[in-house]
C-alpha cells in the first residue's frame, strides 16, 4: 500500500472522496509500486481477469437463449448455433473461453510454483487462488452438462457418482444431488443455477485475491523482499498496464485462433449426440483441463481410495506453503528444486496424456507411477529439499547486481548466462 | 478459572443460542430437502415390462426411474456357469440363486457400481458385462469379477405378475 495521502484536485472530487473514497482506491491501483523485473509470466493475472469477464458476459448472453430443460436444452443449444444472430460466435467464445481460462490458470499456478509466490507472506493469496481454481472446475463441469449431449450426461453421471464412494451416506448424497434416481431434469436445472452463480463467487474471490496481493505486494523473479516504493519498483500504471495489455493481445490471438479456426477441437464429438440414459459412450473422457486428476482417479483400483487420491491431489496444493520448507522463494537460486520443478511439469503432462487414454496395460502402469511421483514431489521431495538443498546466494536488491557493487554480482552474471 | 456464579444473564444467553439454533435449523432444512427427489419423481416408482418376446440368450434394456434395467433370459449353459462359480473367487460374494429367483431370468440395474456407466452386454473376460468407462468386468450373474467397481450390479425389487410380465419397483 502506498503510504502517502491522496487528495483529489477538483472540489467535487474532494467532496465525493470524503464520502466514498473511490478515488483513493483508483489512485492506489494506478500508483501501486510493482517490482520492475516482472517478466511475462506475471501477465497472466490480468489475462485471467479478462477470461473471467469474457465468460460472464458471453454466459449472460447465452442464458438469454438457452432453455434449462432436459427435453429442450439440446435443441436450444442448436438453436443458438443456427438461428440466434451471432449465436455461434458467442457460444464458441464461451466454450473455448473455458479452455483458455484453464490454460491461463495453469500457467499462473506453475509460475507461482517456480518463483515460490505461495511462500510467506503470501499464503492467503495462494489459498484464495486454490479456492478459485476449485470453483472454476465446478463451474466448468456444470457448464459442460448444460448442452445435454452424451458427454454432458455421462460426465455428470460419473462425477456425481464420485460422492457415492463416501461410506454410509454416499448414496443418499448422490440422490440428493440428482433430485431423483438418476441424472435428469432436476439435475440439469440446479446445475444451470449453480453454473450461473459460481462466476460471481469467483469474481468476489478475485477481489480478495488482489486485495491480499496488494498488502505485501508482488513477488518477483528474484524472489527477494523489496522496499516499496524504491528504485526497485515502478508504478503499476502505465508500466505494468502496458505490459499486461501487450500480453493480453498475444493471448487473444491464440484465443481467436481456436474460436475461428478449430472451435470444436477441444470438445468431444459425442456431445453433439443428445443425452441417452440407456447408452454410455464407448470412451468417456473429461475436458482436457481435468485429465491429470482423472488419471489419478483411475490409477487407484479402489473406488473410495481413488476418489480420496483425486481430491487430495488438488487439496495438497493448499498445504504447499507449509510443505515447501525452503526459505528461498525463487527457483533461480535453487538449483536442485529447479530440476524437480521441471520433472513435476512433465509428470503432470504425462498424467494428462494417460488420462485421455484407456485405463489399461501400459497406460495404467504409467498413470500409477506418475500418480505416485506427484504425491512424492509434494510430500517428500519438497520438505526434504528445504533442509538439504544448497541454495545460491541471493542478491540484496533487484537493482544491485545490474549496477554492480553487489557481493553477489558474479553469481547473478553467471545466472544470466545460464538462463540464456 | 475461578468458579464464577451462574447468573440470570448466562441463562438468557444459553436460551437465546438454543432457540436461535432451532430456528436456523428449521429454515435450513427445507432449503436442503427441496433438492431431494420430489413427489412427481417418486410417483414413477414402478414399471411393468412384457417379456414374452425375449428369446433365450437375449437381453432387453428398459428404463426404470431414469436408469436402465437389464432383463436377460439366460441359456441353460449360462445358468450352469453362473452357479458353478465358487464364493471365494468373488470380490462381493453372492450366490446366483440369491440374485435370480427364477434362474432363467436375470433382472438387474444396468448401472456399473463404480461410477454409474451402463456396462456393455456380452463383453469382457467373464462372458457377462463390461463397463467401458473404467474397465469393470461382470460375470453372467452380474457379479463384479475384475476392475474398480466395489460391488455386484444391484438387483431391483421386482416380481413376476404373470408368466409374461415383470413388475419392477
Amino acid at each position: 500500500m502506498s503510504d502517502h495521502e491522496y487528495t483529489p484536485k477538483s472540489n467535487f472530487g474532494k467532496w465525493f472522496n470524503d464520502r466514498l473514497p473511490l478515488l483513493t482506491l483508483a489512485n492506489h491501483l494506478t500508483d501501486y509500486p510493482t517490482p520492475k523485473n516482472l517478466n511475462y509470466w506475471w501477465t497472466f493475472g490480468g489475462i485471467l481477469t479478462f477470461c473471467l469477464i469474457t465468460q460472464i458476459v458471453t454466459g449472460l448472453v447465452l442464458a438469454m437463449h438457452y432453455i434449462a430443460h432436459a427435453d429442450m436444452a439440446f435443441d436450444s443449444v442448436e438453436h443458438i448455433m443456427r438461428d440466434v444472430n451471432y449465436g455461434w460466435l458467442i457460444r464458441y467464445i464461451h466454450a473455448n473461453g473455458a479452455s483458455m481460462f484453464f490454460l491461463a490458470v495453469y500457467i499462473h499456478i506453475f509460475r507461482s510454483l517456480f518463483y515460490g509466490s505461495y511462500k510467506s507472506p503470501r499464503e492467503i493469496i495462494w489459498i484464495i487462488g486454490i479456492i478459485i481454481y476449485l470453483l472454476m472446475m465446478a463451474a466448468a463441469f456444470m457448464g459442460y452438462v448444460l448442452p445435454w449431449g452424451q458427454m454432458s450426461f455421462w460426465g455428470a453421471t460419473v462425477i456425481t457418482n464420485l460422492f457415492s464412494a463416501i461410506p454410509l451416506v454416499g448414496e443418499g448424497i448422490v440422490t440428493w444431488l440428482w433430485g431423483g434416481y438418476s441424472v435428469d431434469n432436476p439435475t440439469l436445472t440446479r446445475f444451470f443455477t449453480l453454473h450461473y452463480l459460481i462466476p460471481f463467487l469467483i469474481l468476489g474471490l478475485v477481489v480478495l485475491h488482489i486485495w491480499a496481493l496488494h498488502v505485501p505486494g508482488n513477488n518477483n523473479p528474484v524472489g527477494i523482499d523489496i522496499k516499496k516504493p524504491s528504485k526497485d519498483t515502478v508504478p503499476f500504471h502505465p508500466y505494468i498496464v502496458i505490459k499486461d495489455g501487450f500480453a493480453l493481445l498475444m493471448f487473444m490471438i491464440v484465443f481467436a485462433f481456436f474460436v475461428f479456426y478449430t472451435p470444436n477441437i477441444l470438445g468431444h464429438a459425442d456431445n453433439y449426440i443428445e443425452a441417452d440414459p440407456l447408452v454410455t459412450p464407448a470412451h468417456i473422457v473429461p475436458e482436457w483441463y481435468l485429465l491429470p486428476f482423472y488419471a489419478i482417479l483411475r490409477s487407484v483400483p479402489d473406488k473410495l481410495l481413488g476418489v480420496v487420491a483425486m481430491l487430495s491431489a488438488i487439496l495438497i496444493l493448499a498445504a504447499l506453503p507449509w510443505l515447501d520448507t525452503s526459505k528461498i522463494r525463487s527457483a533461480v537460486f535453487r538449483p536442485i528444486y529447479r530440476q524437480f520443478y521441471w520433472v513435476l511439469v512433465a509428470d503432470v503432462l504425462i498424467l494428462g496424456y494417460v488420462g485421455a487414454m484407456p485405463a489399461e496395460g501400459l497406460y495404467l502402469l504409467v498413470a500409477r507411477v506418475a500418480t505416485a511421483y506427484y504425491f512424492l514431489h509434494f510430500l517428500v521431495i519438497l520438505p526434504v529439499l528445504g533442509w538439504r538443498e544448497k541454495t545460491l546466494p541471493i542478491p540484496l536488491s533487484i537493482t544491485e547486481p545490474i549496477l554492480g557493487g553487489s557481493p553477489n554480482l558474479a553469481t547473478a552474471k553467471k545466472k544470466e548466462s545460464l538462463d540464456n | 478459572m475461578t468458579d464464577k456464579k451462574i447468573e440470570r444473564r448466562d441463562f438468557l444467553f444459553t436460551a437465546t443460542y438454543a432457540v436461535g439454533a432451532v430456528g436456523v435449523g428449521a429454515v435450513v432444512w427445507p432449503m436442503i430437502d427441496q433438492m431431494n427427489p420430489d413427489a412427481s419423481v417418486k410417483a414413477l416408482a414402478s414399471t411393468e415390462v412384457d417379456i414374452s418376446t425375449v428369446s433365450p440368450g437375449k437381453t432387453i434394456t428398459v428404463l426404470w426411474r431414469g436408469k436402465p434395467v437389464f432383463i436377460r433370459r439366460r441359456t441353460q449353459d449360462e445358468i450352469v456357469e453362473a452357479k458353478a462359480v465358487k464364493m471365494e473367487e468373488l470380490k462381493h460374494p453372492e450366490k446366483d440363486e440369491d440374485r435370480a429367483k427364477n434362474p432363467e431370468w436375470l433382472v438387474m440395474l444396468g448401472v456399473c457400481t463404480h461410477l454409474g456407466c451402463v456396462p456393455l452386454d456380452q463383453k469382457g473376460e467373464y462372458n457377462g458385462w463390461f463397463c467401458p468407462c473404467h474397465g469393470s468386468h461382470y460375470d453372467i450373474s452380474g457379479r463384479i469379477r475384475k476392475g474398480p467397481a466395489p460391488t455386484n450390479m444391484e438387483i431391483p425389487k421386482y416380481e413376476f405378475v404373470n408368466a409374461n410380465t415383470i413388475k419392477i419397483g
